[in-house]
């Protein structure tokens, strides 16, 4: 059990985080216990994944292994991948279809739902040895999360006090789902990032409106995506998930050209694709947005850029390491044309994302440089000091301030006069 | 390609599609080494705009991971679907992306060839690809597997298609320089 953690916070807005929150193992310890295991809903992956009766996949909450399972009733469950007996991996590939589940060990048996049914050699050999006649099978079982489908995302969470799934998302988190998901989704592959740096670098880097522009110079260079958009951020009621989006074609060249002016690093019209494939965007959304990026606390992003479409997740490795694992996907009813074009564009996304490689170097030389500090903070002031707002526009660090919020809650470590 | 530990009584399948290299003439042979070697060596030199010269006109350069190839998922890590894109992949790591300041390594195993498909061979090589920070700590970046479609004429070859197949799908950092 992790100590009582004691923040010295210079101040209660959040404008001021101490650098030693992204180092200490004791954060850590206790982040994975009342953020990860505590009463949030993580997700876990998309009922498109396990199709199947007997499909299952890996997956993880926070740093803790888990299984997602579909059992031969269709009902999805999800447990700790961890046996029963002596703590080992029970299942060890990343996916796959069975009818049960044996930990290699000693061969000990969970059935899709997660359940030790099966001891080898329980009643012993020839009346001798074997477990004690009043061992529980079902009380020993592994870990069980309770899971819910939400529009065919699946979330779960170890805690039994959390919220109803639905009121935990809010308005605006069962929207997003929504709209992402509106209809049957087609998985079309994975990309895995391991990035040396603390997780709440990547929260935190997702809920900055503020770099996307500047360091994904991409974005500006080639008109994805520009500050000067009609866009802005939106945070839920507890500032935990936020969403910064932008609408398509809402600013004139002109008006980017002004805004960028003098921006040292970062200019406009200076180079053309030779193929400008790669911004094609084909309106699909009713909406207009053709950049979303919605963030459910604590390790997901769903995001479109134009027209790739992908989720991700969070998966913390330690203090100073974590994962980024990403799942892009379109519709099943996708015409041909339309999954080459959502494959040309994943181009813009993952590990090596025309608009997404910068983050991983950025936070590693976050990590690098703050590993020192005892002290110093990093400053949160851009959009304002004091409450937590929506905005209209996204030269913002807002979405960040409330993060570290709801972190704070969770924590138990707010400070004096917290803003909420 | 069988996924790693296959499920017990399960056999890998006989040789799939005949024999190593033997057939392949003397010349394509070495011209097929020169551009696999001119490949590393442009990569690692820093020498990106004529990297891209080794590829065909007509051409596709493709970074994937075995863990979709294994699972007949398309997801790409890196896709240019001919030469301009290719190009304006390169112009972007010049002038617009920021990456981890670093130097590459390329080791290329040797080739297996074979006839493909109008007048193209088939190539598939093992590559290790190591990258080394400024101040000279170097860690293994990627390992994995080349599968090109490679054009010789007159003693010159160029790459028609390349694909690599990273078995380091767990990318360290971020990926920015071509494999």
């Amino acid at each position: 059990m992790p100590q009582a953690l004691k923040i010295d916070w210079p101040r209660n807005d959040y404008s001021r985080v101490p650098f030693r929150l992204y180092h200490d193992e004791s954060v850590y310890a206790l982040e994975m216990e009342r953020i990860f295991r505590g009463p949030v809903w993580n997700y876990l992956a998309l009922d498109a994944e396990v199709p199947n009766p007997g499909d299952y996949r890996t997956t993880w909450i926070g740093d803790s292994p888990v299984v997602v399972t579909r059992a031969q009733d269709g009902a999805i469950h999800a447990f700790a991948n961890r046996c029963a007996h002596r703590g080992a991996q029970i299942v060890r590939r990343t996916h796959g279809n069975a009818s049960e589940i044996v930990c290699i060990y000693h061969r000990w048996c969970y059935n899709l739902e997660g359940e030790l049914i099966g001891i080898p050699f329980r009643r012993g050999l020839k009346g001798e040895g074997g477990m004690p006649a009043d061992f529980d099978l079902k009380a020993a079982s592994p870990r069980r999360l309770t899971v819910r489908n939400f529009r065919g995302v699946l979330f779960g969470t170890f805690s039994p006090e959390v919220e109803p799934l639905e009121q935990y998302l809010g308005e605006f988190g069962t929207g997003m789902v929504e709209r992402f998901m509106h209809k049957p989704v087609r998985v079309l592959g994975y990309s895995r990032q391991m990035v040396n740096g603390n997780w709440k670098l990547y929260a935190e880097n997702l809920r900055d409106t503020y770099h996307a522009s500047l360091l994904h110079e991409f974005f500006v260079t080639y008109g994805v995506d520009r500050a000067t958009q009609r866009g802005g951020v939106k945070m839920d009621a507890r500032h935990r998930h936020n969403m910064n989006h932008a609408y398509a074609a809402t600013d004139t060249q002109e008006e980017a050209r002004a805004a960028y002016a003098g921006q040292a690093g970062v200019q406009l019209d200076r180079m053309q694709l030779r193929d400008a494939s790669l911004l094609k965007y084909v309106p699909e959304f009713a909406d207009g947005m053709n950049l979303a990026a919605p963030t459910i606390f604590p390790n997901m992003l769903l995001i479109q850029i134009n027209n790739t479409l992908a989720t991700r997740q969070i998966r913390p490795k330690g203090v100073d390491s974590f994962e980024i694992f990403q799942t892009v996907f379109g519709y099943v009813d996708d015409s041909e044309e339309m999954t080459r074009h959502r494959l040309l564009l994943a181009n813009l996304v993952g590990p090596a994302g025309f608009v997404s490689m910068e983050d991983g170097e950025a936070i590693e030389i976050i990590q690098k440089a703050t590993r020192p500090e005892t002290t110093a903070s990093a400053v949160f002031e851009m959009g304002g000091r004091g409450p937590l707002q929506d905005l209209a526009h996204r030269v913002t660090e807002t979405p960040i301030r409330g993060f570290w919020s709801y972190w704070s809650e969770l924590m138990g470590v707010e400070p004096e006069g917290a803003i909420r | 390609m069988s996924p790693p530990g296959r499920p017990k009584g399960e056999r890998p399948s006989a040789e799939r599609e005949g024999s190593p290299s033997s057939g392949v003439p003397r010349e394509v042979r070495d011209a097929i080494a020169d551009l696999l070697a001119e490949y590393a060596l442009r990569l690692d030199e820093d020498r990106l705009e004529e990297w891209v010269e080794l590829f065909d006109a007509d051409c596709s350069y493709k970074v994937v991971t075995r863990e979709n190839v294994e699972q007949g998922l398309p997801n790409i890590l890196i896709w240019c679907a001919n030469k301009d894109m290719l190009r304006d992949r390169v112009a972007s790591y010049r002038d617009v992306n920021e990456y981890n300041l670093h130097w590459d390594r390329h080791v290329i195993g040797a080739p297996r060839i074979r006839p493909g498909a109008s007048g193209a061979w088939q190539v598939e090589a093992s590559y290790s690809l190591f990258q080394t920070d400024l101040e000279g700590v170097s860690r293994l970046f990627s390992v994995g597997r080349y599968q090109a479609s490679v054009l010789v004429n007159d003693g010159v070859a160029r790459l028609r298609e390349m694909v690599a197949i990273a078995d380091t799908g767990s990318i360290p950092t971020l990926l920015a320089t071509p494999v």
